[in-house]
């Protein structure tokens, strides 16, 4: 079996395991749309307020979600020392990094479909067809930044005490450029872009995205070492 | 070894001394911003050094997981601490100034913000460290922790030259007085001195806790035959 059939294999079975606990999978969904309520009411954003902070909140509450969707992803590996089992096999660890990070990240995108219509209802934003496709490709390049570390990091923060502290404490800093970028790029699409820059953000937001993906993948077999 | 690098220490604090004698009394205040500037004798030196110290804790990290040996760990938790503290000298260096300068203690500017990033990020690094008690996986971890962590290094110099920011890009010696390079290149050698020195220290004090942490079996096993 190929290195890629093993990734598809291993992503395939992280994507089963979250549909059989499909419950645990929507509650993740459920705390984003939570998440976009408190911001909602923290800032009373209505009005021209709302749609300048929209995008902010968007990406916030998909970064809030997906520490929880990243720690569920190991909590099933950990448990009965799964991940162990699953070394025994013969899959290369660079396999099992990807499988399971292309697997993060589709349920991170899948946050998309829920959370975007919320926050165009939410915060009254007035969305046509090329906003959605461009809102939609972000989403997608969002989602992969936020997958790659996490995905790492919490390999790591789900074998030692403290988890729920420092696997938030890892990653939400590292992923600020994600936020950064990718709260310009959704803001510059919904406001306008009169100075031309949103080519610049997107570029700046795939460009992390391909450093964490392979850097990522290089390190993770390290971390899988006893 | 050890005398070289508290005679390196001594170096640096007495270096340190004299550049900024140099910096407040001797060189001349700059002509728009006046004495306030003097701060970049020890601004500017903080954050070279401080760049240094995330380099020297990437390279340490590096070395850590090509060669697996336990001296590399001990050096990379001395630099980044070092580089925490510097980090975080940085930060508030530079919002003493920028209260006196833009009239705000900070602003979401592009350096600014990376800056605070970097300092985050490496002492996310070193709370991983706390969290982890088996001594391979500490330092495995962190050596990647920190080999990511260094992304945002580049961005961090870079950014005042990519975006557009209020914080002025680099200086040459072209464009600065020959009477205001010589305090900063004096200090700049003073805090690398005192950080080489303070990295040396901490491996060495990690080194030692090391020791200690191993499993006592021989004591056990004399204890055995001598009862």
């Amino acid at each position: 079996m190929s290195t890629f059939q093993q990734t598809l294999f291993v992503a395939r079975k992280d994507l089963l395991l979250g549909w059989r606990a499909r419950t645990r999978t929507l509650a993740v969904a459920l705390f984003g749309m939570v998440t976009l309520v408190l911001f909602s009411f923290a800032v009373a954003a209505d009005g021209e307020v709302g749609v300048s902070a929209a995008a902010g909140f968007l990406i916030v509450a998909l970064l809030l979600s997906s520490i929880l969707s990243l720690e569920e992803s190991f909590r099933l590996e950990t448990e009965d020392r799964a991940l162990e089992g699953l070394l025994l096999l013969p899959v290369d660890p660079v396999a099992i990094f990807y499988g399971k990070a292309i697997a993060n990240f589709v349920l991170l995108v899948l946050l998309g479909p829920v959370l975007l219509p919320l926050t165009a209802i939410f915060f009254s934003l007035e969305l046509d067809g090329a906003n959605l496709l461009g809102m939609a490709l972000l989403w997608l390049l969002a989602a992969a930044g936020i997958a790659a570390p996490g995905t790492l990091y919490a390999s790591m923060t789900s074998r030692v005490t403290g988890r729920d502290v420092v696997l938030p404490l890892l990653l939400f800093p590292l992923t600020l450029p994600i936020l950064m970028a990718g709260v310009r790029s959704f803001d510059l699409i919904l406001r306008g872009d009169a100075m031309s820059q949103l080519k610049g953000w997107t570029l700046l937001l795939a460009a992390f995205d391909l450093v964490y993906w392979v850097l990522c993948g290089a390190l993770f077999s390290r971390t899988l070492e006893e | 070894m050890r005398n070289v690098a508290t005679g390196i220490g001594l170096l640096g604090i007495l270096l340190l001394l004299v550049g900024s004698y140099v910096g407040l009394f001797v060189a001349p205040p700059e002509r728009h911003m006046g004495d306030v500037q003097r701060i970049m004798y020890v601004h500017v030196p903080t954050a070279w050094i401080g760049l240094l110290c995330s380099t020297f804790a990437m390279i340490f990290a590096v070395a850590y997981l090509w060669t697996g040996r336990n001296r590399w760990d001990d050096r990379l938790v001395g630099a980044l601490e070092i580089s925490v503290i510097l980090g975080g000298l940085l930060l508030v260096q530079g919002m003493l100034w920028g209260r006196v300068t833009w009239g705000i203690w900070w602003t979401w500017d592009v350096r600014l913000t990376t800056s605070l990033i970097m300092f985050l990020l490496f002492a996310g690094v070193l709370a991983l460290r706390s969290f982890v008690e088996e001594p391979l996986r500490r330092a495995t971890w962190s050596s990647v922790a920190t080999i990511i962590a260094y992304v945002d290094v580049p961005l961090v110099y870079f950014c005042v030259r990519w975006f557009r920011s209020l914080h002025q890009v680099q200086s040459s010696p072209e464009t600065v007085h020959s009477s205001m390079i010589i305090p900063l290149r004096i200090n700049a050698f003073a805090m690398l001195f005192i950080a080489i020195w303070l990295i040396a220290w901490r491996a060495r004090i990690e080194s030692k806790s090391r020791g200690a942490e191993r499993p006592p079996e021989r004591i056990e096993i004399q204890g055995a035959q001598n009862g």
